[in-house]
This record gives C-alpha cells, sequence and structure tokens, in this order.
C-alpha cells in the first residue's frame, strides 16, 4: 500500500507515492535519480548515505521515505550554490581529500552538519564529527584537513 | 538490506499511538528509527505495522520542573547531549547522550527509542539507573511511572508493556553544590557501542562523602547497578584508596562477551573504569 | 622540458565526485532493467539434497529463478578459472552457482530475477534448499590434519600446493654457526578488503552486438578474457567490459567473481538488462579476503648481529576455491620477498597452500608483500632483542649497502635501486628516535602506567607489476605488461587511452601530466580514458603499485614514438636533418639555431593533412605501445610509529606515525602522500582492530560493521611524512610505485611498537589485531584477572 509524500530536496518539491519500507536513501536514488548518496553498508556505520534533512545530518538508510514527509532535504548534489562549490567542496579538492570518492559525499554533508554548528573546530573535533563515516582510501589525513581548510575560510 | 513488507499508519498524539497499539498487536512504534530499521533491514523483526510517533511534538523536549528534569521521550540524543540544561542538571547523561554513535545517529536516535530497545550495550541505561531516573509510560489504562533501575529486565527487555509508550524520563536534578558525575565509556571498535560504560555520580559533604552511585553499561546483559542497597563509600572520605577498595570487592556475574571483548576482560574494564568514573565525579563535587 | 611532473596538480577527477555527479556501477540504471539477488548458503559445507524454487517463481515482480543446474546445463562455461598455475596445483572446478556442493557460507545457489531490488530479496528468502550439512576445514595449518573434514575431493589433506624456493641446504649450514637464532610462530590475520563502495554488474545483452558489462572492475579486460573463456557463452570480441567510476578496490576488485557471470548469464537469458549490487554482509561473506597466513620462521645470526640465514615455512589459506591470482600471493609475491632490505647469504621459503571452507582468499592491497615485510620486520625486532641491539643498529648492520646496487637476493629477485640508510636516518631524524627512547626510559622508571611504545620497520616491495616472460615462466596465465594508445588530435590536442584503470589513483591527472611534460602540450589539452575495453586495445589493470611504473611507462614510450614521427615530419617542413633537430618547449628546432623551428600545432596539423610529409611516412598521429618492464621496481622506506598503551586496560593511542618513503620519482606528489596516507591507515587496521573471523563451523562472525572494525576517523592520527628519492633505473620515468608502501610496513610498524611497549612485561610476539584484551592478558597474565 503507498503512502504518499511531498518533500522539498535541493530546493525543489516533489509529490509521491512510496511503499512505506522504501528506505529513504532508495527513494533519492532510484525514484528522484540523484544518485550521489551512496549506499556502502547496512548497519547505519559507513555513513556513505549521509543527507541534511531539516538542516541535520542523518544516514539516509536508517530513514525510511515516508519518515521525510514533510521535510526540506539536501543532498551533495544542492550543496553548490550558483554553480559555486560550497566551502567543502572547494576544500575537498585543494586539499586531496577524496580518492576514490565513493564516502565523499556523505563526508561532506557531515562535515557540513559540523561546520554549521561549530565554526572552528579543532582536529580532535573533527575526528569525532566525522566518527561516523568510514573512508577507505585517504586514512582521513586529508580529509581532516579539507574540513579544517573549509572552517578557517569561511570564519 | 531491503526491510520486508509492512503498513504505516502515522499518530498525532500519545493517545492515538496508544489506541493504534490496542488496535493490532503485531505493531511497533517508530520514533527515530535507530533501533527499529536497522533490525528491519537485516530482518531479523518482521511487524506488520508501523505506528510512527516522530511528530508527537507533545512528547519531545527538555525542562526543568521542581528541581527535577523532565526529557520527552522524542528528544534525539543531540538535542539531550546540547541542552544546557542538562549540561548543568546532569552532565553525565549528557556525556553519555553525546557518546552514542555519531552525529547522524545523535541527530535522529532518541531516548525513548534507545531504552526501550534495552540494548546493554547502549549508554544511556547505565546513566538512568545510576542518577535514578524514572520512566513515564502511558497504556491502556492510563499514565504509570517505574524506576529506571526496574525498568530494564534484561537483554532487549524492559518492563514496559507492548500496549504501552514511554512519554517522559523524569530525572532528579544531580549538580547542585555537592553532587559530581561523570561517564566514561570504552567503545566497541567496530560498533561503537559500549564494552564498558561507566556511569557515577557522588554526593560529597566537606571531606565525606555522602552518596555514591554506580552502574555499567556493556558488561552485563542488563544495566548493572553496583550498588543498588547504598554505596559503601557514603560515610567515608571517597578518596582514591577507599574508591579503589570499593570497586576492588564488587562482584560482577555473569558478564557478556563478544570476539572483540570477552566477559572476563570487560569485568576488568568495569574495575578500571569504575574507578576513574567515580574519582572524576568526585573531582566534579 | 616540462615542470608539470613533481608539481600537485589539482585532480581532474574530483568535480564530478565532489558534486555527486559521478557515476559508480549502481548509480546507473537502463530501460527495462532488472534486478539480481543471488541466494547464498548459510552453511560452510553442505551437499545440497534439492533446491525448490516455485514460492519464489511465484512471487511478485519475479521473471525468473535460476539454480546451479539451470546454468550447467546450458551452453555456458559456468565457472570462474583461475589465473596463476603452480607445479602440481589442484585446481578444482569453481561453479558460478553451486550444483551439489556449497564450500563456504556464502556460496551461491540459486539467482532471482525481480523487476525491483525488494522483490528480488523478497523471493530469494522463497527459494528453499534442503542441504545435508558437513564438518567444515577452518584453519588455513589445521585443514591438513588428519581427519580434517575434505573441502575437495582431488586435494588430498586440502592441499592446493606445496612450494619452496631458495637453498635449504645452504639455511641449515648456515644455522650450525650461528651465534644467536631469532625464531617464531605468527599467525597473519584474516581481512575483509573492505572497499566501501561494494562489488555490482550491471549486464546488458543484445543478441547482434553482444554483452554490454559496467562493473567494479580492476581490470575491465581481464574480467572480459576470463569471463569468455570459462563462464559465459560469447566470444571475446562480443563482451564490453566498462568500469565506471570505481569506489575503490584494494585489490578486491582484480578478481573474477561468479556474480558478474551470473548477472551476465541472467542478462543473456531473459533479454533484459540485469543488475546485481552486494550488501555490505554479501562483499564481507564473498569477497576474496587477504592474507591468513600461519607461520613459523628462523633467523640465524652471528655475534655481530649479522643474519646469516633465514628459513620459513607458511600455510597459506586458499579458502574453499582458488581465486583469480590466489596461488601467487603466498609464493612470488610474499616468497621472493623474504630477503628484505638486507643482506641474506642464504634463504629458504615453504609455502603450503590449503583449501579451507571460508572465502577465498586473494590479492589485497600489498598481497603477500606486507605478510612477508611482517615476519621480516618482527623478527628484526627479535633478533635485536637476542643480541642485545638496538633494533635499529640491528637492521643497519645488515641493509644491502648503496652501493650495493643491483643486488641479486637468494630469492630470485634482483632490486633494482636503492639507499636503505639514509630512509632509516631521515625517520629516526625526523621522529627524534633518541629523545623517544629516553622518554621511554624515563617513564620505565617512573613505573608510569602509560606505556610508550617505539616501532621501526624498514621495508622493501618489490611492485610495477610486472616483466611478463618473467611471471610466465612462474605460472602467470597472463602477460603483465601495460598497454597506452596515445592519439594526437588535428589541432594537436591529445587523448590517451590506457590500459589502467583508476578507481582512487587519480590517473586522468598524472597520466595527463606524463603528457604535458614529454610534449610541452597545456594540461587541459590532454585528456585521459580508461576503463572500457570498447575504447582501449588492451589492459592489464591497476593492482600492485603498477600503473605509474608500467602503464605510466607505456604513455611515455607512446609519446616518445609520436615525437620520433612528429621529428620526420618537422625536418621535412624545415628542409633540415632529422638529427639535426631537437623537440623542447612544444616545438621542433634546429639545434643551435632556435629560430629555425617548427610549432608542435603544426607538425600535427600536417600529419593528419598529409600535404607535405616525407615520402613512406603514413598520415596521422598515433601511437601505441604495449611496455612490458625490464624488472619489478623496489620501493622502500622506513616507518616509525610510537604508541601509548594503557597499562590497566590494554587500551592503545597511536601519538605519532611517521613514514620515509622512497618511490623513486614522483608525478604528483599530493597524490602520492595520499596513496601513503590511505596505505598506512589500511595497515593499521589490520594490526589493531581487523580482523575476518570464523567459527569453528566456518561461520562469519564478522559479516558486518557492526562486528568488523575499520578504522575511523577519531582513532587515527596525522601522519608526518617525508621522501627520498631513489629513481628507477630500468623506466622512462624513474618512478617506482606508492599505492601499496603504507600497507606493506604499518603493520609491522604499530606491532612493533606496540611489543615495544610491552617489553618491561616480557611480551616477545602477540598477533593481530593487537585488541586492547590480548593486551591486557599478556600484561596480566600473572594475575588473577
Amino acid at each position: 500500500m503507498g503512502v504518499r509524500i511531498n518533500l522539498e530536496v535541493n530546493g525543489e518539491s516533489y509529490e509521491r507515492e512510496v511503499e512505506p519500507r522504501q528506505l529513504l536513501v532508495y527513494f533519492l536514488r532510484e525514484e528522484l535519480g540523484l544518485t550521489g548518496t551512496n549506499v556502502g553498508c547496512e548497519t547505519s556505520l559507513c555513513g556513505a548515505c549521509t543527507i541534511l534533512v531539516d538542516g541535520q545530518a542523518i544516514k539516509a538508510c536508517t530513514q525510511l521515505a515516508v519518515q521525510a514527509d514533510g521535510s526540506s532535504i539536501t543532498t551533495i548534489e544542492g550543496l553548490a550554490t550558483n554553480g559555486d562549490y560550497h566551502p567543502l567542496q572547494q576544500a575537498f579538492w585543494d586539499c586531496h581529500g577524496l580518492q576514490c570518492g565513493f564516502c565523499t559525499p556523505g563526508m561532506i554533508m557531515a562535515a557540513a552538519d559540523l561546520l554549521q554548528r561549530d565554526s572552528s573546530p579543532s582536529e580532535t573535533e573533527v575526528r569525532q564529527a566525522l566518527k561516523g563515516n568510514l573512508c577507505r582510501c585517504t586514512g582521513y589525513h586529508n580529509i581532516v584537513r579539507s574540513v579544517m581548510t573549509a572552517a578557517e575560510g569561511g570564519s | 538490506m531491503y526491510p520486508a513488507d509492512f503498513d504505516y499508519v502515522r499518530a498525532t498524539s500519545a493517545q492515538e499511538a496508544v489506541d493504534l497499539l490496542a488496535q493490532n498487536a503485531d505493531s511497533v512504534l517508530l520514533a527515530g528509527g535507530h533501533s527499529l530499521i536497522p533490525m528491519l533491514k537485516l530482518r531479523l523483526t518482521h511487524p506488520a505495522r508501523l505506528i510512527d510517533i516522530g511528530r508527537v511534538d507533545e512528547i519531545r523536549g527538555v525542562c526543568e520542573k521542581d528541581s527535577t528534569l523532565r526529557v520527552g521521550s522524542l528528544t534525539t540524543h543531540n538535542e539531550i547531549a546540547s541542552s544546557e540544561i542538562v549540561q548543568s542538571q546532569c552532565r553525565f547523561l549528557a556525556e553519555a547522550a553525546g557518546k552514542i554513535g555519531d552525529p547522524q545517529v545523535r541527530n535522529k536516535g532518541t531516548i525513548g527509542g534507545n531504552i526501550a530497545h534495552a540494548d546493554p550495550a547502549s549508554d544511556l541505561p547505565a546513566v538512568l539507573v545510576a542518577v535514578g531516573a524514572t520512566v513515564h509510560l502511558l497504556g491502556p489504562d492510563g499514565n504509570r511511572s517505574i524506576a529506571a533501575g526496574d525498568f530494564f529486565t534484561g537483554l532487549l527487555t524492559t518492563a514496559k508493556a507492548p500496549g504501552e509508550i514511554i512519554t517522559e524520563i523524569e530525572i532528579p536534578a544531580c549538580c547542585e553544590e555537592g553532587f559530581g558525575c561523570a561517564y566514561l565509556k570504552v567503545e566497541h571498535p567496530a560498533s561503537g557501542y559500549a564494552v564498558c560504560g561507566a556511569a557515577a555520580r557522588v554526593k560529597m559533604d566537606g571531606g565525606t562523602c555522602a552518596a555514591a552511585s554506580l552502574a555499567f553499561n556493556g558488561v552485563t546483559p542488563v544495566v548493572f547497578n553496583a550498588w543498588s542497597d547504598g554505596s559503601p563509600l557514603a560515610g567515608g572520605p571517597a578518596d582514591d584508596a577507599a574508591i579503589d577498595a570499593a570497586i576492588d570487592e564488587l562482584a560482577i556475574d555473569e558478564p557478556m562477551g563478544d570476539i572483540h571483548a570477552s566477559g572476563e576482560y570487560r569485568v576488568a574494564l568495569a574495575r578500571a573504569y569504575g574507578k576513574r568514573a567515580l574519582k572524576a565525579a568526585r573531582d566534579r563535587s | 622540458m616540462g615542470s608539470v611532473i613533481g608539481t600537485s596538480v589539482k585532480r581532474r577527477e574530483d568535480p564530478d565526485l565532489i558534486t555527486g555527479k559521478g557515476k559508480f556501477t549502481d548509480d546507473l540504471a537502463l530501460p527495462g532493467m532488472l534486478h539480481a539477488s543471488i541466494v547464498r548458503s548459510p552453511h560452510a559445507h553442505a551437499r545440497i539434497r534439492s533446491v525448490d524454487t516455485s514460492r519464489a517463481a511465484a512471487a511478485a515482480g519475479v521473471v525468473a529463478v535460476y539454480t546451479g543446474q539451470d546454468i550447467a546445463d546450458s551452453e555456458a562455461g559456468g565457472v570462474v578459472p583461475v589465473g596463476w598455475l603452480l607445479p602440481n596445483l589442484k585446481t578444482p572446478a569453481h561453479p558460478i552457482l553451486a550444483v551439489d556442493t556449497v564450500r563456504y557460507v556464502g556460496d551461491g545457489i540459486a539467482v532471482v530475477v525481480a523487476e525491483g531490488r525488494y522483490q528480488a530479496r523478497d523471493a530469494a528468502e522463497l527459494v528453499a534448499v534442503d542441504y545435508e550439512p558437513l564438518d567444515a576445514a577452518v584453519d588455513a595449518k589445521g585443514a591438513t590434519a588428519e581427519g580434517q573434514p575434505q573441502v575437495h575431493e582431488e586435494a588430498p589433506g586440502n592441499v592446493a600446493f606445496d612450494w619452496d624456493l631458495g637453498d635449504k641446504t645452504a639455511v641449515d649450514a648456515a644455522f650450525e654457526g650461528a651465534a644467536h637464532v631469532a625464531s617464531i610462530d605468527l599467525r597473519n590475520s584474516r581481512i575483509v578488503p573492505f572497499a566501501i563502495e561494494p562489488r555490482a554488474a550491471l549486464a546488458s545483452y543484445d543478441p547482434e552486438k553482444g554483452l554490454t558489462l559496467r562493473m567494479t572492475s580492476q581490470n575491465p579486460h581481464v574480467h572480459r578474457l576470463l569471463m569468455s573463456l570459462a563462464s559465459i557463452d560469447l566470444p571475446e570480441h562480443k563482451i564490453r567490459v566498462i568500469a565506471p567510476e570505481v569506489g575503490g578496490g584494494f585489490g578486491s576488485k582484480i578478481h573474477h567473481y561468479p556474480d558478474e557471470a551470473i548477472a551476465s548469464w541472467c542478462a543473456m537469458r531473459i533479454g533484459r538488462p540485469v543488475k546485481w549490487t552486494a550488501t555490505r554482509s554479501e562483499t564481507n561473506m564473498t569477497d576474496a579476503h587477504g592474507r591468513d597466513h600461519v607461520t613459523h620462521a628462523e633467523m640465524a645470526l652471528d655475534g655481530d648481529g649479522k643474519i646469516l640465514g633465514f628459513r620459513v615455512e607458511t600455510y597459506a589459506a586458499m579458502g574453499a576455491y582458488l581465486s583469480t591470482f590466489a596461488p601467487c600471493v603466498p609464493t612470488y609475491l610474499h616468497g621472493t620477498l623474504m630477503s628484505g632490505q638486507y643482506d641474506m647469504p642464504a634463504i629458504h621459503i615453504r609455502v603450503i597452500g590449503t583449501f579451507t571452507n571460508t572465502a577465498p582468499v586473494d590479492a589485497v592491497r600489498g598481497a603477500g608483500r606486507p605478510e612477508a615485510t611482517f615476519l621480516i620486520e618482527r623478527l628484526m625486532d627479535l633478533a635485536a632483542l637476542e643480541t642485545g641491539l638496538d633494533p635499529t643498529e640491528v637492521r643497519r648492520r645488515n641493509f644491502v649497502p648503496a652501493d650495493a646496487f643491483p643486488y641479486q637476493t637468494q630469492v630470485a629477485l634482483a632490486y633494482d635501486s636503492g639507499d636503505y640508510e639514509t630512509a632509516l636516518d631521515k625517520a629516526l631524524d625526523k621522529a627524534g628516535y633518541a629523545e623517544l627512547r629516553a622518554e621511554q626510559q624515563k617513564r620505565r622508571d617512573a613505573g608510569d602506567s602509560k606505556l610508550l611504545g617505539i616501532g621501526v620497520c624498514a621495508y622493501i616491495e618489490a611492485c610495477g607489476i610486472a616483466p611478463s616472460a618473467v611471471v610466465g615462466a612462474l605460472g602467470a596465465q597472463a602477460g603483465l605488461y601495460e598497454s597506452a594508445k596515445v592519439r594526437v588530435h588535428p589541432t594537436g590536442t591529445v587523448t590517451v587511452f590506457s590500459g589502467s584503470s583508476a578507481h582512487g589513483q587519480g590517473h586522468l591527472t598524472t597520466f595527463a601530466q606524463i603528457v604535458s611534460d614529454r610534449l610541452g602540450v597545456p594540461l587541459e589539452n590532454v585528456d585521459v580514458v580508461e576503463g572500457d575495453t570498447g575504447e582501449i586495445p588492451f589492459g592489464m589493470g591497476t593492482y600492485g603499485s603498477r600503473s605509474a611504473a608500467v602503464g605510466g611507462s607505456a604513455i611515455a614510450k607512446s609519446l616518445d614514438k609520436i615525437i620520433a614521427k612528429g621529428a620526420k615530419i618537422a625536418a621535412h617542413l624545415l628542409e633540415a636533418s632529422e638529427s639535426d633537430l631537437e623537440f623542447a618547449d612544444n616545438a621542433w628546432s634546429v639545434k643551435g639555431s632556435p629560430d629555425k623551428s617548427v610549432a608542435w600545432g603544426d607538425v600535427c596539423l600536417q600529419a593528419y593533412l598529409a600535404h607535405n610529409i616525407p615520402e613512406g611516412i603514413e598520415p596521422g598521429l598515433e601511437e601505441t605501445t604495449f611496455y612490458d618492464p625490464a624488472n619489478f621496481t623496489y620501493p622502500f622506506g622506513t616507518h616509525i610509529g610510537v604508541v601509548e598503551v594503557d597499562s590497566e586496560t590494554g587500551e592503545v593511542e597511536i601519538l605519532r606515525y611517521i613514514a620515509v618513503d622512497d618511490c623513486g620519482e614522483q608525478i604528483n606528489p599530493m597524490i602520492v602522500e595520499g596513496q601513503v596516507h590511505g596505505g598506512i591507515a589500511y595497515g593499521v587496521g589490520q594490526a589493531l582492530w581487523e580482523e575476518a573471523v570464523y567459527d569453528d563451523h566456518g561461520q562469519l562472525l564478522t559479516s558486518t560493521l557492526l562486528d568488523y572494525a575499520l578504522p575511523k576517523a577519531h582513532q587515527l592520527p596525522s601522519f608526518e611524512l617525508d621522501h627520498t628519492i631513489t629513481p628507477c633505473p630500468h623506466n622512462p620515468l624513474g618512478v617506482k610505485g606508492i599505492g601499496e608502501a603504507g600497507t606493506i610496513a604499518s603493520p609491522a610498524t604499530i606491532t612493533n611498537a606496540v611489543i615495544d611497549a610491552l617489553a618491561p612485561y616480557g611480551v616477545r610476539h602477540l598477533d593481530m589485531p593487537l585488541e586492547p584484551e590480548k593486551l591486557w592478558r599478556a600484561m596480566h597474565s600473572g594475575e588473577d584477572a
């Protein structure tokens, strides 16, 4: 039995009927074609699916699409404004904060959540804030540098 | 990864949630979803219907009333960890909530969902037991209250009846003059859950310990309350030697174990972190 | 020429990846696409009595359900082959879906194809399999014991191969006169490669055009070749394999698995595109795992701490079936590394490969070389204890000296170039080694509960894999050259088609740097194409730290050919002798007369106009090279780890990690450093937390992230890097490779540091992962817990 939901994603309004069991991440990927949000695990631990729902970072694999009814969502596709990269996107590029890029959207969205709470975090705070996002390529070194760089640039 | 099929209904009030639960015995409540949805994805549970209480705002939020803290069951871990009221009135609850999972999990997971799931390796139960919290429930027969120490009855089981909903957790303020508390945690290297979480609360009256409580997450299948009959520290100086001696006498039976930490090791951690948490709590008093 | 080589050019891969535009395999959708879910064995070892698919076939959305028998009854080869043979190797068939026996948890039995991924999963639960459970052989060494269950009838005692290398007689003689003997028994733990992107395959079939298979691949041509040879019923030229963005590989996406063959077989049978994407627990169960060695080794030393001889016996688990390159990993990628950085006069190693009822084991980042380095560098620390020398001193006394290259080891390899002592000294300086030792002594004297440990690892690796004739003689069923086609367009812009296949390494950037440097064209005028058998002549792919050394060299060689052909046209245009011309600053000019020159663009245009080119020269400007390296390359370096161990609880904190690496010339230092960072973390994971654990029944206890502990940001420090540069003498770029160095060095570095911290407790060795409980037990074994 489908449930009708309305939500805003990256500034666009959508109305869709979804199966209650549809995970938000598959709704975004398969219904809306927003494949930047990735799936890397099944236990809410890798963070590749991190998006912002009503401004807060959440793992889209651990939320049902029906729960997002009425919400405003930002995915990696919606982070740049008027063609300008978000400071985090720019910093990840400048600091070689990504290699294969699979964890990157989730990593950037989690970092965005951190920087809106704390505009000048310490290295330890950045590392703690990213504990829910796994990267196998970078050893986190340049990811942390990217987030610190974005924070400095934005303050 | 892909949950089996279920029906979905959204409650707009706590009472409506209780009424919906009464209609269909094979229903479960969905709050933040951080205990339930992982189980659905791994197909470890197959409810016929989810009752979404995520928008029942009457049971959300933190307030202080008559020198007690009242935390609505839908309050997220992040809201608790960053609440100035909690930080000032019940510091170790804020600490424990801030150590759950990761920021994304804390943004969505709720205190009510957390304690209803009663994972023994979660971070909140020991704090709620150590602080003497009360869990308020609404059911078909109206409201009732259970002391946190009686709420957790076993591995993933609580005293909450299937038709009841947790509405509020009431916490006596514990950070005024003379009180100190601390929550210390050893994280599971994979899941981030507590291999050992030590929640300690100490009340000092001058140089003498007036009261002390201590409870552990992650060590036994249900939260381990070290001194339910009163602390051996009470009446003494609660200096390092007294704390060490009190902990060394503690008997912790039938601990849990897994491939990363055996029961025997968890008991050793409980001793080490029990001492550290008590000393930290004392030093904050 | 060019200043682009050696500069940290920002990656051109990134704009797509930081905006979510990059397309990974599971991001792709085709019209009419179906989803496959594979029914997998919950038993480590069982006979299949029957499979009933009727309920699944009737479920909502299901298009088809197939079993192993359906595949066996078809024209398809239906197996995945092994690509590396050893003498007397047992090669039992590996069907893409099991027919009568399952041999590990995760072995595929049936496949459900449905309209949606949820429906496929629903129906997979409805496939009823009647099993007769059998006992399982699980342990790499224990599997060879008498009375153990037999994984394959054709491999008695579960022995897949019994291989040795070196001079046993010489080693035995060396031990007779030894003043000291250091010995060790160790287990190199089994790990899950764990790319964050799960494996996936999207197959579509057109009876006229053939099969297009988009998949998570580190080597699309290898996948195409193996699929065609053994798995499905299509000739090679009717298969196109495309690797879209690939979310990390670490070896796991080299191998040919049943899954892509199953998706392809289904797409051909049904006539609609079929996508299969692994869930995380599927990847943990079925990605080829790494390491899993049980080893005994002894090292003989003289009174001055000089190594006299080294003997090793290793049991290496192969798992339930031989994965693509599995037999080569513990033998030629491990046994040949036994000399380390040291001048060892006598070495002998025996490796017994064993079948076990577990996931197959194959190359995982470092592949054999982390195991070799771990063994040697643990033993060097034990040798230091035996001789009373500082760990750095015993290493120093045994280094192959800088003036001894090329150096022929006693285990086949000939090291090309190196300067091991300089790297060690640089690392010691950077770490402040003497001060660290003083601080350690101070803490020990004070009885500090925070134990300080300092670990050193001096590693060598053999990469840039590899000379084809050599690997062919050693059993490879493939050549290990690389191809590069360089196409210069009439306007002078360039497209490179490389057989390398990046999945995070940044080839689009570094390969463009090579072109820009050699030709003097701007970077933005160079495109690099990889990962598509439809566009690239052939390719062996990306693994073994080979892409810069082999793939990059292939590009360099093609560029040389382009320049040589261009010179003929330029000489013709300038009416000068070709030998009087030089190519610099994007133009050919007459030596000594710089104003007599012809620009790059004019030559390129003329090559295509062909109005005025020399006789005997074909129009066009495009060159292809299959570069076959003359030798392996031998990167090296010294890593130092500083850890703190809580003596009460055994918890470990990494305080510092210092790495000095030598990968020869660096094309892009930013990318080199990134590779080192990631490599270090990968090995630290194995040292401290990660392990694929099977119980005695062959059940995998670490199938999800709830139990398999990957390194997280808050558990690691920032790393302190430096480098030396000793160019590779035998390839045109002087590069050696850097993709695996960190992973080769860091398990031994961190383990040595932790064991060093525990020295006051008399601890000589602990196996990875060094979890707190293991340390706590080692420190408190004499006490009542």
